[in-house]
C-alpha cells in the first residue's frame, strides 16, 4: 500500500511540482521561531477569506439583484431559507472581521518594519489586496438594498463627481444610471461576486509568494537568512509546517470562538457590524437623519468631512481622503530608520506612532458621530496628526536615537 | 545565421505588430465599455413630470420624484421672502453667479414666481437629500437659522432660496431644475421649451456634482 503510493507520488512528481512546492512553501519553508501574537493575523485573514467566499455562494443561491426583490430576498434568506440566517450572518460577520484582522495585520508591519527593504513589493501587493477589499465591501454592502446600502453608495460614487473635467462623466460610468438604481445594484452585484473576488484570489497569491521568495520578518526586525547553520537553513528558523501551521490552528480556533459568539448573540453588533438604517427598504427620496459608513471606512470618512470645500469645489477633501489611504504604499521609502523593529526604535518613533494610533482611533470614531463643530475641529486636529505621521517619517525616523539591534532573534 | 538577421527591420515589425494588436486591442474594447454607459431606456426614464402645486399651504414643501430624484416645491410664505435678503454676507454666493440656475430663475428668490420655489432636492455635497426646517431658531440649529434645509449627512446647511452657507461641506447652491407653468396651478419640471440644457441643467442632465 505505502509502496503504491509512493509510485503514484513519483509518477505525480515527474509530471507536476508536488513535493517540491510543498517543501519550498511548507515543510522546508524556515519562518523565525520568535514570532509573537501579532503574528496570528495572517494566517486568520486566509480563513476569513476562505469563510467569505463559502458563505458568499452559498448567499448567490437565494439572493436576487434586482431593486425590486433584492431587498425582499434578503429577508427571505433571513427567515424563510433554512438556516439562512446563519449564512447571512456569518457573510456580514465576516466582512467585519476580515477589516479586524487586515488592520491587525498592517499594523504588524508598522511597527516591526515589514515594509523595509526587501519586502517593499510585499507590502506594496498588501496594500493592493487592502484596496480591493475596500472595493469589495463597498459593493457588497449596496446588495442588501437597503437605506444605507442606496445611500453610502449613493455618496461614494458622488466622491468620483467631484474629480475635476471627468468628474459628473465618471460618476455616470460606475453608476450605469444619473442616479445609483437598478442598473448599478446589477453591476455592483456583478463586481463583488466574480471580478474582485477573482482578482483578490489572484493578488493574495502573489503576496504569498512574494513573502515567500523574501523570508518572514519577525519581531526583532533582523533578517535570519544571515545566520544559517551547516545545513543551510537559518538557525533562528523552523519549519512552516508543522510548528507554524500548529500555532496558526489556535489561533483559529480562538477566532472561531468570537466569530460564531457573534454571530449567535450579536449579528448587528450593536448596529456597527449591521447598521438599523439598512433594515429600512431603499428610499432615493429621503435620506436616513444620520448616516455613517461601515466602521471600518470611518477613519478615512472622518478626514473626508474636516476637509472645508475649497474653490468652490469638495475636491480637496475627497484628495485628502484619498490620499490618507494610498499613503500607506509610500512607507519603506518614507522610513529612514536604522533599525526596523519598534524594539530597538528610539523615543521620538515611538511618540509619533502613538500619536498615530490615537489619530487613527479617534477619527474612526468621530466618523461614526454627527458632523457637529467641535467633532469637525477634533477630526481637523487629528487629520494633521494622520498625515503628520507620514510626512514627517523621513525625518524623525533618522534623527531618532535607537537601540542596537541584536545578531540572533529572542524571545521572552 | 545570425549575423545576417536585419535588426531594425525585425523591430519595425515588433513595432507595427503591436500598434495593429493595440487598436484591436482598442476596438475590442468598445462594447465593453459603452455596455457600462447609461442604457436607452435608462436615458429614457429622464422625461418631463407635470405635478398640480394648488393644494401646497403657505410655509410647506412636497416632494416629487424627477429622473429618479427628488424636487421640492415649496409654497414660501411673505414672512420668508423678506427674511431672505437678510443674511446675504453668510451665504457663499448670494447672488447666485454660478449657473445653478436656469436664466429665469436668476433673482432673488431662484424662482419664477417668488412664493414658489421650485428646487432639486440632492445636495450639491456627495448627492444626499437635505432635510426641510422651515422653523426659525430652533435649539438645534441656532438663533441665526431663518428656516431653509439642514443635510443630515455632512452638516451642511441652505436657505429658503435653496443658496448654500459659509463654511459647510456644499461648495455651490442646490440646482433649480428647468421647469415652466402650464397654467396657474400646474407645473412642468424638466422642460422649459426655452433652453433645454443652455444654462437649465449645469454640466450634464445627470450630475448632482
Amino acid at each position: 500500500m505505502m509502496n503504491l503510493l509512493k509510485n503514484l507520488l513519483a509518477w505525480v512528481d515527474e509530471r507536476f511540482p508536488l513535493t517540491s512546492t510543498w517543501k519550498a512553501h511548507a515543510s522546508e519553508y524556515y519562518a523565525p521561531k520568535n514570532f509573537n501574537f501579532w503574528y496570528f493575523f495572517g494566517g486568520l485573514a486566509l480563513l476569513v477569506l476562505v469563510i467569505q467566499i463559502v458563505s458568499g455562494i452559498f448567499l448567490t443561491m437565494n439572493y436576487k439583484p434586482d431593486a425590486l426583490f433584492a431587498f425582499a430576498s434578503v429577508e427571505y434568506i433571513m427567515r424563510d431559507v433554512q438556516l439562512g440566517w446563519i449564512l447571512r450572518n456569518i457573510h456580514s460577520t465576516g466582512a467585519s472581521m476580515f477589516f479586524i484582522v487586515i488592520y491587525l495585520h498592517m499594523f504588524r508591519g508598522l511597527i516591526y518594519g515589514s515594509y523595509r527593504k526587501p519586502r517593499e513589493l510585499l507590502w506594496i501587493i498588501g496594500m493592493i489586496i487592502y484596496l480591493a477589499l475596500m472595493g469589495e465591501a463597498f459593493m457588497g454592502y449596496l446588495l442588501p438594498w437597503g437605506q444605507m446600502s442606496f445611500w453610502g453608495a449613493q455618496v461614494i460614487v458622488n466622491l468620483f463627481s467631484s474629480v475635476p473635467f471627468v468628474g459628473p462623466d465618471l460618476a455616470i460610468l460606475i453608476r450605469g444610471d444619473f442616479v445609483v438604481s437598478d442598473i448599478t445594484l446589477n453591476r455592483f452585484f456583478a463586481l463583488h461576486v466574480v471580478a474582485i473576488p477573482l482578482i483578490l484570489v489572484l493578488i493574495i497569491v502573489a503576496h504569498l509568494v512574494a513573502l515567500h521568495e523574501v523570508g518572514s520578518n519577525n519581531p526583532d526586525g533582523i533578517e535570519i537568512k544571515k545566520n544559517k547553520g551547516p545545513d543551510g537553513h537559518p538557525v533562528d528558523g523552523i519549519p512552516f509546517f508543522p510548528y507554524m501551521v500548529v500555532k496558526d490552528a489556535v489561533a483559529a480556533v480562538a477566532f472561531l470562538i468570537v466569530f460564531v459568539a457573534i454571530i449567535f448573540f450579536a449579528p448587528d453588533m450593536g448596529g456597527y457590524f449591521l447598521e438599523y438604517n439598512n433594515f429600512v427598504p431603499a428610499n432615493p427620496m429621503k435620506t436616513p437623519e444620520h448616516i455613517a459608513p461601515v466602521w471600518y471606512f470611518t477613519p478615512y470618512y472622518a478626514i473626508l468631512r474636516a476637509v472645508p470645500p475649497l474653490f468652490g469645489s469638495q475636491f480637496p477633501g475627497v484628495v485628502a481622503m484619498g490620499v490618507a489611504t494610498v499613503i500607506f504604499f509610500a512607507l519603506p521609502w518614507l522610513d529612514r530608520g536604522q533599525v526596523k523593529s519598534i524594539r530597538y526604535r528610539g523615543p521620538i518613533y515611538k511618540a509619533f506612532l502613538a500619536a498615530f494610533v490615537v489619530s487613527f482611533v479617534g477619527l474612526g470614531y468621530l466618523g461614526l458621530m454627527p458632523a457637529t463643530e467641535l467633532y469637525t475641529w477634533i477630526s481637523r486636529v487629528l487629520a494633521v496628526v494622520y498625515f503628520a505621521f507620514f510626512f514627517l517619517m523621513p525625518w524623525y525616523t533618522k534623527i531618532d536615537e535607537c537601540k542596537p539591534e541584536p545578531d540572533r532573534v529572542t524571545s521572552k | 545565421m545570425t549575423e545576417n538577421v536585419d535588426q531594425s527591420k525585425r523591430r519595425i515589425l515588433l513595432a507595427a505588430t503591436a500598434a495593429a494588436g493595440g487598436v484591436a486591442a482598442a476596438g475590442a474594447g468598445v462594447p465593453f465599455v459603452m455596455s457600462l454607459m447609461p442604457s436607452e431606456r435608462a436615458k429614457a426614464a429622464g422625461a418631463p413630470v407635470e405635478v398640480d402645486i394648488g393644494a401646497i399651504e403657505p410655509g410647506t414643501m412636497i416632494s416629487i420624484e424627477w429622473q429618479g430624484k427628488p424636487v421640492w416645491i415649496v409654497r414660501r410664505t411673505p414672512e420668508m421672502l423678506e427674511l431672505l435678503a437678510k443674511h446675504d454676507s453668510d451665504l457663499a454666493d448670494p447672488a447666485s453667479s454660478i449657473p445653478q440656475q436656469p436664466e429665469y430663475c436668476n433673482n432673488a428668490t431662484r424662482s419664477i414666481k417668488p412664493e414658489v420655489l421650485v428646487v432639486l432636492g440632492v445636495c450639491t455635497h456627495l448627492g444626499c437629500s437635505p432635510t426641510f426646517r422651515p422653523e426659525v431658531s430652533p435649539a438645534d440649529l441656532g438663533a441665526n437659522w431663518a428656516g431653509g434645509w439642514f443635510c443630515p449627512c455632512h452638516g451642511s446647511r441652505f436657505d429658503l432660496a435653496a443658496r448654500v452657507f459659509k463654511g459647510v461641506p456644499a461648495p455651490t447652491n442646490l440646482i433649480i431644475p428647468p421647469h415652466q407653468y402650464l397654467s396657474e396651478t400646474r407645473l412642468l419640471i424638466g422642460d422649459d421649451d426655452k433652453s433645454k440644457l443652455k444654462g437649465g441643467q449645469p454640466a450634464d442632465k445627470g450630475a448632482t456634482a
